[in-house]
């Protein structure tokens, strides 16, 4: 029987740690994904009757490799790669028995379900703490376990919705831009590894372990606490005229602060002048009367005529090309960057070539995937195995770790336990 | 430390954070836990207390929101790094601290000897954090949010469908925030690991790579066939069209539909709604929708192979689309959640903080500022820990404790 551990040669900080994982998605994949780049052993739990289908990515392009399938969701292979793959059928109760098992064995149970799921597959926290006692449990859904709305269902564009993320993404006298992707299951899965880590943290230290109850939608409202003061304390409500305006710049004020059109069919060029220092450097390269004016060398006089001033700047930007156009103004010392499209930042930046990396799925063969952009001294993350095809690792999970024997285990699969 | 009966998680552990923009929020999420986080601020204080909005409207050091935001529950002393009995504070306070935060411009502490590398020999069990651009073996290009959102892949992927305006960067300096959201793990990574091994470690944080890892569909269509997604409004970025999902409500606020209904149970709850409302005359796609009971399920990838399915998909997102024009974004936004059906209403930020759901959770949280004898409402907990829960208190005055760098030991 092998097994599956990652073979580093380097210490990994969480070596030793085991999470019993029910998440998916990226909202909650996405943080055992971190988890496990740091060495945690963790064992996604996956329902066979529908072939893990609850997790929708499973079976949604893009592809790993050339065909269609349940193991070749991109997506899936990507939020889960490091991770371990069992099966359990939990209508049956020798599925529960072998789950309370895994439990005991576990420091920590993640979920993101929706609300009461876990407590009606009889999983609950209260259950799993007589499993345990100083187990750390952490749901993560869209609402949170109480409150009027913990029955309401959400994923990433709901919960950018309803937290003011949405709206905050625009432009004026347009509908709201919105996030063109689900921001917030990226961000609701950092903010989920940050409170199991926490929590592993303080029960390493005290042996106390305890719930967190992560409500995705709250942990977006934190993210935009200046303007949230602004309306709290100075009674100033983010509805009103010309907000929001999200290519500008409102804290700190900067002007011209925006993205404008570049020579060819959508190029664009990012530019942010952030004062008076940068304005004059600025206006050295753009070299047109306009700019050597004097009526736009302060900010606030810049600020006061913002509208007029992103004219004169999107005219001198159109007919140039973005990279060239960047590195000047880079140069200059002023900030700007060339809207990169997928293709140019994945293949062709070699400032973040290393956060791409290949791992090896079991059926499909090599496969990139996104890393972790930073590094560690001592302890840093690696990646190396794709997502777990159903069930997997069941034997090692069943056979190693909760000592079934081999013929056990196939009489499990048998009558549909695993 | 081993704290028993401990009221934090992070109780104990000591940080020191060189203020700044681009790091705060790591800070913050350690302070409102339990560390203690020391934020060093340069003479005459951190550049981000100049910025507005401020309090009442009137500018000065402690009035700044985005200071009183990003710097709560942390402590302020005021250290000029430039000058040699300054640099010998920071030394000595490093050696009383666990975990540093630093993103000054790439050479900044090398050149005044304050850099990692000079002070690891001598602080073995320190966990150093920094935050930089790409990387501290990389360049230090001037950038700001803006700048590294663009070249960092968000920007590409939002705005509008209409593709001669410019592409959108999401507000709130959410590159700032995604670098400090991989930074806070990396910490607490470390710190688990120092409690078995006594060994610190430096962390490196690309905040252009943490844009990066956080485009979801955009770089996976890449990475997996590269195909390029294309901007849409209000919705996923796709590598081909898609249908809106986002409708305007008869009270004129932004609605996102969520995921059409596709059930049974969601076409019969839909059609009864419209019923009650006395709206059957008005709806022209209210017969289709009775065709919805013959469907357990209508996945999204086989419409195309059953028209019927797709028309009656498309009837479920017409009645949606219908009930929005006849009524507020709140009331279809709980009649169809308590119906069954994800959706959601656009908030302002400000709106959000004052929703039933979320004021009955307890998220806002009156923070008192003694010196204005006034409380002020602040966003609350990101996650709810039963033992050791989030606390925040408001943010320090410049220098408010600079009594932790005088009488150090050299």
């Amino acid at each position: 029987m092998t097994v599956p551990v990652e073979e580093t040669f380097k210490p990994q900080a969480l070596n030793g740690i085991r999470i019993c994982d029910f998440t998916g998605q990226l909202a909650g994949a996405g943080a055992t994904k971190i988890l496990a780049a740091f060495g945690a052993e963790v064992i996604r739990v996956e329902d066979p009757t529908n072939k893990g289908k609850w997790d929708i990515l499973r079976g949604i392009p893009p592809w790993v490799g050339n065909s269609p399938g349940l193991e070749a969701g991109g997506a899936f292979n990507n939020h889960n790669a490091g991770k371990l793959g069992i099966t359990l059928n939990l209508r049956h109760d020798r599925a529960k028995e072998l789950l309370r098992e895994l439990v005991h064995i576990s420091d920590a149970v993640t979920e993101n379900f929706a609300a009461g799921v876990m407590e009606r597959l009889g999983f609950g926290y209260d259950e799993l703490r007589e499993i345990r006692e100083d187990i750390i449990y952490v749901s993560h859904n869209g609402f949170g376990s109480t409150g009027p709305y913990s029955s309401f269902k959400s994923w990433g564009p709901i919960a950018q919705a309803v937290s003011g993320l949405t709206f905050t993404s625009g432009l004026p006298e347009q509908p709201p831009a919105g996030w063109g992707y689900s921001f917030m299951d990226h961000t609701g899965a950092y903010y989920m590894a940050t409170a199991v880590l926490m929590a592993l943290l303080h029960r390493r230290r005290t042996g106390e372990g305890q719930w967190v109850d992560l409500a995705c939608i709250e942990a977006a409202g934190t993210l935009h606490g200046t303007a949230t003061l602004d309306a709290t304390v100075n009674g100033r409500a983010m509805r009103r005229s010309g907000m929001p305006n999200s290519n500008r710049s409102q804290s700190p004020r900067m002007a011209p602060h925006g993205i404008w059109a570049t020579q060819g069919e959508n190029q664009w060029i990012a530019i942010a002048v952030r004062d008076d220092s940068d304005w004059h450097l600025f206006a050295e390269v753009v070299n047109e009367p306009w700019s050597q004016e004097q009526r736009w060398q302060s900010a606030a006089d810049r600020l006061r005529a913002e509208d007029e001033l992103e004219l004169l700047v999107a005219a001198w930007t159109a007919p140039q090309d973005r990279h060239a156009l960047a590195q000047r103004l880079i140069d200059a010392g002023v900030p700007a960057a060339p809207v990169l499209r997928p293709g140019e930042r994945i293949d062709s930046d070699e400032r973040t070539a290393d956060l791409w990396i290949t791992v090896d799925h079991s059926e499909a063969g090599p496969a990139r995937v996104e890393g972790l952009p930073v590094r560690l001294s001592e302890t840093n993350w690696s990646l190396s195995r794709g997502a777990a095809c159903l069930g997997e690792h069941n034997s090692y999970v069943f056979g190693q770790l909760l000592g079934l024997d081999e013929q056990e285990i196939n009489e499990l699969a048998e009558e549909g336990v695993i | 430390m081993t704290p028993k009966d401990s009221e934090a998680a992070l109780t104990g552990y000591r940080v020191i954070e060189l203020a700044s923009e681009r790091c705060a929020l790591a800070g913050k999420l350690l302070a409102d836990m339990g560390a203690e986080v020391i934020v060093v601020e340069p003479p005459g204080g951190c550049e981000t207390r100049a910025w507005e909005p401020f309090a009442d409207d009137v500018p000065g050091l402690e009035n700044s929101l985005h200071w009183w935001h990003y710097n709560t529950s942390k402590k302020s002393v005021m250290v000029d790094l430039e000058t040699e009995a300054g640099a010998q504070q920071f030394r000595s306070l490093l050696a009383t601290a666990d975990v540093v935060i630093e993103a000054e411009p790439l050479g900044r502490l090398d050149a005044l000897g304050l850099d990692w590398n000079q002070l690891r020999e001598d602080e073995s069990e320190l966990i150093w954090t920094s935050i930089t651009h790409h990387g501290r073996d990389g360049a230090d290009p001037p950038a700001t949010d803006l700048t590294l959102l663009a070249e960092g892949g968000p920007v590409w992927s939002c705005g509008y469908d209409d593709h001669q305006l410019p592409p959108v960067r999401g507000g709130a300096n959410q590159a700032f925030h995604t670098a400090c959201h991989y930074a806070v793990p990396a910490i607490l990574v470390a710190l688990m690991w120092r409690e078995t091994s006594s060994r610190g470690q430096l962390i490196d944080v690309s905040m252009l790579g943490a844009a990066n890892a956080t485009t979801e569909f955009a770089t996976l269509w890449w990475l997996n066939g590269e195909q390029e997604v294309q901007r849409q409004t209000g919705r996923h970025a796709h590598i081909r069209p898609t249908e809106w999902t986002q409708i305007r409500c008869a009270d004129g606020r932004w609605f996102n539909t969520g995921m059409p209904p596709r059930n049974k149970r969601e076409f019969a709850a839909l059609r009864m709604w419209i019923e009650e409302l006395g709206l059957v005359a008005e709806c022209s796609s209210y017969e289709i929708l009775k065709l919805g009971d013959q469907y357990e399920r209508i996945g999204v990838f086989e419409l195309d192979a059953d028209p019927m399915a797709g028309e009656v998909f498309q009837a479920g997102r017409d009645v949606i689309e219908f009930l929005g024009q006849r009524l507020p974004a709140y009331e279809l936004f709980l009649g169809l959640q308590e119906r069954g059906m994800a959706c959601g209403i656009v908030y302002s930020p400000d709106e959000m903080i004052e929703d039933p759901h979320f004021v009955e959770r307890g998220f806002p949280v009156d923070v008192f500022y003694e010196d204005r004898n006034s409380t002020y409402t602040h966003p609350g907990a990101p996650y709810r820990f039963e033992r050791t829960p989030w606390m925040v208190t408001r943010a320090p005055h410049l220098g408010e404790h600079q009594v932790l760098v005088e009488d150090l030991p050299e």
